[in-house]
Order: structure tokens, then sequence, then C-alpha cells
């Protein structure tokens, strides 16, 4: 009896624990972020098995995450795999800012993965870079995660 | 004439009353003028004919309404019902029996008359100082009947300037981007209407994402940005003609464009390599000049109207900020020193004040501040707003404003707004579709 006892309170000790873990994860990435960069996998599309084709960025940031530039490196080593594909990237900004910086500002998310790219043997010529600013949302939310999954720099196949 | 007409009316009425009559727009709608707009008077024969030409059962009542409907956007006037007036439209035209006028409150009358002459439409009016029983002002135009909307904002114009004692607005067209279809698919056409919305005409197909555009000084161009065949460039378009070319050849997006005011030049950014400058180009000689060189993001460049100065947007202090330099790129000076994000920074045609969108805490700003930074007054705030533009005479402020989704990601809306310098008279302006980034033209007749 009182083993059992002794069992249930360790049982609701570890419940009680694993609650605990759970709350700490979730305040470091609120649903799918991390501060406020996209880490889910919603529109994330596939340029081939296991190469994202996308990656994503902190408000007003053109800085790469590390998970960042492990999707591009994956990008870079299929770009030289198959070296008769090139690419444009797209770079987008989330709608909490003016038009016109908001082009600028997806020129140089688009350009932030380029410069990647080519530190990984990709030459220029096969990379083109193409902002549309915060005209093109994958996700039509007001809110802090659709935002995050706006703010992210797309590469296209353009052949 | 001007100098006449106050000679006597100061001689007849006293201060007080002199006071009431001229329009303080300093501030606001506070006390709008009680004004009476008669129904122009029109003689049987001109009705049938204009009726015949135009579909317009009565050209007069609608000429005079258009006069009132903007009198009464204007915020600064309050027209009265016309079921109160006493005086038929043709007698009051010859002269108004003011004391009628004055029951009613009426501290100015507008009366006219439209007639069919030579297959065109011609129109005369008053404008009546009820309390001095006076004239203020008689004026008649002939035009093409097909003009006769211009020909109600022309009128307005005229009273407005004579009551207010400055340049009118409602002579004028909004150049705009119309808007449809969900949020993550837009499509974009260029369009342009009256200033009160009417004769809304789109002016591209939505085949291709166009954005901000903007009127040459003589509202002949646009120069906007489009995204035709995917690549991102700054283009002029003849409205009359229809013909479009890409403002110069660059190798990268250009974006952001405006007219120097001598129209002569078109400023705007150019991106390259992660990097945006502004540069000109001569529209004549075809000559391109970089103004701003620094690896920050410049953008949104707006000329001050004597063409000497430049104002735009950097981010190079870390933050989206506010700066002005001399119109070669030289003496860059930062000018937003507040709180938050500044952005779109537009140069009023007085040349006084800058007006900008602000971004703090979340919240979007529509804003005025003088050309050294000081003096920031924010009108309204939002949700998300931006891009304001200037009415011809500095008193007004166009602007778009979007609105927040739901949990599901919908409700979402794009609508152009108007609210006066002194952050009185917000109104939505009337659109067919949803529609974004405005820009004013200048008085199409002066």
């Amino acid at each position: 009896m009182n083993l059992s006892k002794n069992l249930k309170n360790g049982f609701l000790i570890l419940t009680a624990c694993l609650v605990l873990t759970a709350c700490a994860t979730q305040k470091k990435t609120t649903g799918k972020m991390q501060g406020d960069v996209y880490t889910g996998s919603d529109s994330v599309e596939y340029l081939a098995s296991g190469v994202p084709d996308r990656v994503f960025f902190a408000t007003n940031e053109t800085v790469l995450t590390t998970a960042s530039r492990e999707t591009l490196r994956k990008q870079a080593a299929w770009l030289r795999k198959n070296s008769d594909i090139n690419v444009v990237l797209e770079g987008h900004a989330d709608e909490r800012g003016t038009r016109e910086y908001n082009l600028a500002l997806g020129e140089r998310r688009a350009n932030s993965a380029k410069d990647y790219l080519m530190t990984y043997g990709i030459s220029s010529d096969r990379i083109s870079v193409l902002s549309y600013g915060k005209e093109k949302p994958v996700d039509s939310g007001s809110n802090p995660l659709a935002w995050s999954k706006n703010r992210r720099s797309v590469t296209v196949k353009a052949n | 004439m001007l100098i006449r007409y106050l000679f006597i009316f100061l001689i007849i009425l006293p201060i007080k009353v002199f006071a009431l009559i001229e329009v303080d727009i300093t501030r606001g709608n506070l006390n709008p003028l009680p004004v009476a707009v008669s129904p122009l008077a029109i003689d049987k024969n001109s009705k049938d004919n204009f009726k015949k030409i135009l579909k317009k059962e009565n050209l007069g009542s609608e000429i005079s309404t258009i006069v009132e409907n903007n009198l009464k956007q204007s915020g600064l006037f309050n027209p009265l019902n016309k079921d109160a007036f006493l005086q038929e439209p043709d007698i009051a035209n010859l002269k108004p029996r003011f004391e009628d006028w004055n029951l009613i409150k009426a501290q100015a009358l507008v009366t006219g008359k439209v007639t069919f002459v030579d297959e065109k439409l011609r129109v005369e009016f008053r404008l009546w100082d009820v309390l001095a029983g006076k004239e203020m002002m008689a004026l008649a135009f002939t035009t093409v009947p097909s003009n006769w909307r211009r020909v109600g904002h022309i009128i307005t114009d005229k009273v407005y300037e004579r009551l207010t004692g400055e340049k009118g607005y409602f002579d004028t067209r909004i150049i705009y981007i119309s808007e449809e279809g969900p949020k993550t698919n837009r499509i974009k056409k260029l369009a342009i209407m009256d200033q009160d919305g009417f004769n809304n005409k789109f002016l591209t197909l939505g085949n291709e994402l166009v954005l901000t555009p903007r009127f040459s000084p003589t509202n002949q161009m646009v120069t906007y940005l489009s995204y035709f065949k995917n690549l991102p460039r700054v283009y002029l378009l003849d409205i009359e003609t229809g013909m479009q070319e890409v403002v110069g050849d660059f190798p990268g997006m250009t974006f952001a464009p405006r007219f120097s005011p001598d129209g002569k030049k078109i400023i705007m950014s150019f991106a390259k390599d992660g990097n945006s400058d502004i540069y000109t180009m001569d529209l004549e000689n075809r000559i391109v000049e970089r103004i701003s060189n620094h690896p920050s993001i410049d953008t949104s460049p707006s000329y001050s109207p004597d063409g000497k100065y430049i104002t735009f947007n950097s981010d190079r202090s870390g933050y989206q900020q506010i700066y002005i330099m001399n119109s070669n790129g030289k003496n860059v000076k930062r000018i937003s020193f507040g709180n938050g994000l500044y952005g779109t920074p537009v140069w009023s045609p007085r040349g006084d004040l800058i007006a900008f969108t602000k971004l703090h805490k979340g919240k979007f700003y529509i804003g005025v501040m003088r050309t050294d930074g000081t003096g920031e007054r924010l009108l309204t705030e939002n949700f998300y707003q931006e891009a304001p533009s200037w009415s011809p005479n500095g008193r007004v402020l166009i602007f778009y404003r979007e609105t927040k989704t739901n949990a599901k990601g919908e409700g979402f809306s794009a609508k152009l707004w108007s609210i006066d310098l002194t952050g009185y008279n917000e109104k939505m302006v009337e659109t067919e579709t949803d529609a974004s980034d405005p820009s004013w033209s200048s008085l199409l007749s002066n």
C-alpha cells in the first residue's frame, strides 16, 4: 500500500516535470517560432528530397540563422549536382512595414541567401534575385506566426 | 474687385460678422460654415438637351449636388438641406431675398444658371454673403457638356478659395492601385478617378503587379512600378496616349519613383546586390545620376517644391528614419528622432512640412513634421496605414489603410482615407474596388 502510494506520488512528480518541460520549450518556440524566426514546415516546399526551398528571417533582419545556413548548404549541394538548373531567389517581407522599404528589404534578404550559395560554390550567373516586398504573403494572417512565415527567401527553379 | 469688396464689407459690418464668413481653415471642422447651395437654374430647352446628351434629368441640380458634396467633404462647410430653401433657383440667382436665406441660418449662398448654347454647356454662378447682403463673386464658363462634373469641382474651388483665402483641391484626380482578390493572390491595377471617386478608369488590365503610381506636375504622365515580365522596373505612362516605357536601363530592380517638381527628372531607388540607393534620370537626355551612395537601404525619395532638397528614407542608423539632403546628394541630415520607425516622407506642396508614416509599438501613424524634424504631429493611428499624399493646396492628406484579418486570415481589405492637416475630418474615400497607394494630382485648371 505504502509502495503503491509512493509510486503514485512519483508518477505525479514525473507528470509535473513533463508538463513543465513542455511549457519551457513552448515559451522558446511559441508555435513554430524561435525568437520570431519561423521554424515550422507549413508552406515549405522541396526542390528535391530533403532540400527545403526557403529560409526565414527575423523582423527587419536579413542575417541568416543557423537553420537557414543549413538549408542553403543543402540547396548548394543540390545545385552542384544539377549544374543545368538555374534559380531565382525571391525575397519577401511581412506586412508590418512600408511598401517601398519592404521592396528593398526583400531584395536584401534574397541577396543574403545568394551570397551564401555563392560561398558554397554556386556561380552568380546561375542565381537571379527578385524582390516582392510584402506583395506575396503565403499566410494571410495578421499575427506574429503568419508574419514569420512571410519573412522569407524562396529558391525557385528558373528553367 | 476683391479689395473693393472687402472695403465695403468692413465699413458696413462689424468685425465679428466679418470673422464668421471668413472660414478659419486652421481649426478643422469644429465650426463648419452654414452654406446654402441653390440648385442651378435651368430653362426647359437646356434641360431637355442635356437630358438627351448626358442622361441627366436636371443638370442644374446635379452640378449643385457636386458642389454641395465637395463642400461637405472638406469639413469646413455645412451645406444646408435644400428642402428648407424658400426661393426658386432662377429668382435667387438674379437677386436673393437675403432675409429668407438668413432665416435658415445660411451665411453664404451659391446660386447659378445652366444653359445649352451652341452644343456647349454654359454655367454661371454667384457667391453671396447673406449677412452682408452682397455678391462676393460672379463667374461664367463654357465647356463641352461631358465636362459637367468638372464644372461642379471648379465652382467648389472658386467658392473655397474666396471663403478660405486658399486655393481649392476639388478639380483634381487621384491615381491609385485598385486591388481585388484574396490577400495571398491580389490582382492589382493602375486606376484613376476624380477626387470625389467618380469617372473611375482602369489604366492596366491586372496581368502584372503594379505599385506606387505618382503624377507628373502637369498630370499628363504617371510614373509607377510594374512587374512586367517579372522584372520590377520604374515605368512612365502617358495617360492620354497610353504609351508606356521603362525608365532607364538598370541591371536590377528600380522602384519608389517620383517626378521632380519641374517634371524633367524621375527620382527613384535602384537595388543591386542587397543595396538600394537613390538615382535620378533626366527624361530629356536620359542621363542617369547617382544621388546617394551608402551600404544601407535608401528609398522613398521626394523633392522639396523648389527642387533644391530631397527627403528620403534610410536605415543607415540601423532602423528606418527620415533624412534630408541637397538635390545633389550632399549634406545628408537625419531629421526624425522620435521613438519608432519612420518611412515614406513626402514634402508638402507649400514646402514647410514633411508628411510621413510612423511605426511604433505595433501601430501605424500618419504624421507631419517641419523640414528640420521639429514639431512632429501624429494625425491618425491604426493597425496598418501608410503612404500619405498631399492635396495640391497642402491642407489634406490621402493615404491607405489595411484591416487586420481574423484568426482564419479572413476579412482583409485596403481602402483610401483622407484627413485634414489639423487631424480632423478623417474620412474613407469611396472606390469601386479595394484601393491603395493613392497619389493626388495638382489642380487640373487654375
